[in-house]
């Protein structure tokens, strides 16, 4: 059926949907060129926002605190989240395996205001417990930001273990490898690209969140998207389009790079692959 | 035992971890659910107190529990999330569904070109793309001055603070959520099928009802399941687009919370939503497992 044509209804229904899903975006990269300083009217083409931005220190202190937290929080999470998804493929059975299969995939599906409320009354209640976490801050954001995204990590590593092939795993053990060295040297190469997509994810997911970082931040610690929703929320403003376009092209750019880059390696292991057996 | 103390070296962190960032939280909540509100930090009462005389006293309240019911604020903006939930969902249905399918039936390349064209907004920033929505939508968006423009209306539509603007701001969000698990289905469909029953004489209205739809329909739990579940908590859309009759539970919810200060409160709503999300997230779950297993 592949290649045959399609009826001119779909297409145009696709068509309609993925200019619904482009158009906004579009649009508000095209009027943070705009130099009028009403969002309505076109006033000619100018950078001048873009330049403003680099002079807002509240705007580059958040961004240095959400690019801290997101790069924090993307590394913790692979390797918790590598662990866990080691552990659900290899080991099978142990006590807590429900549960830990339950606890990686529910944060999925849990409502992020759910999980925000529940981790700010934990950090108050550890704190009047414990006298930790004494202020809420970037490390309450950063560990809040590894509990949801170690899901994404599971959920994207998983597949790869479960394919990884043992049998070379083996064979390195078998020729006097430990169990970790043959795992490092074997399983880890080729599970690389999805620890790399996972850790993407997580750094992106981290780097967009506002409604969980509201909640465990205190009042010193504001991230990118909590600046950006104090200014939105009073409606369109020409310096937030010129920040929003800035962060739409530098994560679309690293998505693209980083999807070139493993579908080359992909190419470039089956090739090699094929060669040698 | 080398063996069995190096397995819990792997076990352990996420483990512990997740006890105790994801689990215990949710005691927590349902714990502060039964306290009092008071006006202090944190503002609620402990449950649990020593009496003079060295005995521990529990002192639990089912009061806010109470309270959700003699509110209407709490039943409407739950029935109200719910309905706004379900019937944005039904659209992304109707909008995805074809768009899968289009894409399902393309060839490799635009597939995999149109693939790209789904995930990107994906990766691309929620918060900033709700955002965008509103230079299309508000008074002075591109929509209106397209439509003044071709005289089709004469005075902008509101859409922006409406609930219409939180319908479209849930269907832009989450449509590529609804295409993929949909799309991941009708690509592995069995293509004979269709082929044996328009060999048949079946017309292809009746093949797509008798046999593309049901087989799809794994795809189309799980896609409708990932846009109704976290629609139902949605803050940001309603928040940025909707008005002030658009009441969705993620919204009382952070009022409660950041205007009001009541946390008791505020725990309760949270945990009743918690118990109602059981049903669709185990619903969820329970196809996850069986596509799993096949």
């Amino acid at each position: 059926m592949s290649g045959r044509t399609l009826p001119g209804g779909l297409i145009a229904v696709l068509g309609f949907g993925l200019a619904f899903l482009y158009l906004p975006i579009v649009v508000l990269v095209a009027y943070s060129f705009n130099a009028s300083s009403l969002v309505t009217v076109w006033g000619g083409f100018s950078t001048v926002w873009y330049g403003r931005l680099l002079h807002n220190p509240q705007v580059l202190h958040a961004a240095s605190l959400s690019l801290q937290v997101g790069v924090t929080a993307a590394s913790c999470a692979v390797v918790l989240g590598t662990l866990a998804a080691v552990a659900l493929v290899r080991i099978r059975r142990f006590p807590g395996r429900l549960l830990l299969t339950g606890m990686v995939h529910a944060p999925l599906v849990v409502p992020e205001i759910i999980t925000g409320i529940t981790l700010l009354l934990l950090f108050v209640s550890m704190a009047q417990m414990f006298g930790w976490p004494r202020h809420r801050d970037a490390i309450t954001i950063i560990l809040a930001h590894i509990t949801f995204c170690m899901a994404y990590v599971v959920v994207t590593v998983q597949p790869r273990i479960a394919g990884a092939d043992m049998d070379l795993e083996e064979a390195a053990m078998d020729l006097g490898a430990t169990r970790l060295r043959a795992f490092v040297d074997i399983t880890l190469p080729l599970i690389a690209p999805a620890l790399i997509s996972g850790w993407l994810l997580c750094f992106t997911l981290s780097l967009d969140d506002l409604v969980i970082s509201s909640f465990v931040a205190g009042p010193g610690s504001s991230t990118l998207p909590m600046v950006i929703y104090s200014k939105v929320k009073l409606g369109v403003s020409p310096d937030m389009n010129a920040l929003a376009s800035l962060v739409i092209l530098l994560v679309a750019a690293g998505v693209a790079v980083a999807g070139w880059q493993m579908r080359r390696a992909e190419t470039r292991r089956k090739k090699e692959g094929s060669v040698l057996f | 035992m080398r063996q069995g103390s190096a397995r819990w070296l792997l076990i352990l962190p996420p483990l512990v971890f997740l006890t105790v960032f994801f689990l215990i939280p949710f005691a927590f909540a349902f714990k502060i659910s039964l306290a009092d509100s008071i006006i202090a930090i944190p503002p609620f009462t402990s449950l649990f107190s020593t009496g003079p005389d060295g005995h521990l006293a529990i002192t639990a309240t089912l009061e806010n529990y109470r309270y959700l019911v003699t509110d209407d604020v709490y039943i409407l903006s739950y029935v109200f999330s719910l309905r706004t939930a379900f019937f944005a969902t039904l659209i992304c249905l109707l909008i995805g569904y074809p768009m899968a399918y289009a894409i399902a039936r393309a060839r490799r390349f635009t597939q995999n070109v149109l693939l790209l064209l789904i995930i990107l907004p994906f990766w691309t920033s929620f918060l900033l793309r709700v955002y965008a929505l509103e230079g299309i939508i508000s008074e002075h968006g591109l929509l209106n001055k397209l439509l003044l423009g071709l005289g089709v209306i004469h005075t902008p539509l509101a859409i922006m603070n409406t609930s219409l603007a939180v319908y479209i701001g849930i269907v832009y969000s989450y449509l590529p959520f609804m295409i993929l698990p949909l799309y991941a289905t009708l690509e592995k469909l069995d293509m004979t099928l269709l082929e044996a029953a328009a060999d048949l004489g079946t017309r292809p209205w009746r093949a797509f009802v008798d046999i593309t739809l049901p087989l799809s329909l794994p795809g189309i739990i799980a896609g409708c399941m990932l846009v109704f579940i976290p629609a139902i908590g949605e803050f940001v859309i309603p928040a940025l687009l909707g008005g002030p009759d658009s009441l969705m539970i993620g919204r009382v919810l952070w009022d409660e919370f950041f205007d009001n200060h009541n946390w008791p409160v505020a725990s309760a709503v949270a945990t009743i939503f918690l118990v109602l999300l059981a049903g669709p997230i185990a619903l969820y779950q329970h196809y996850q497992m069986k596509d799993q297993a096949q």
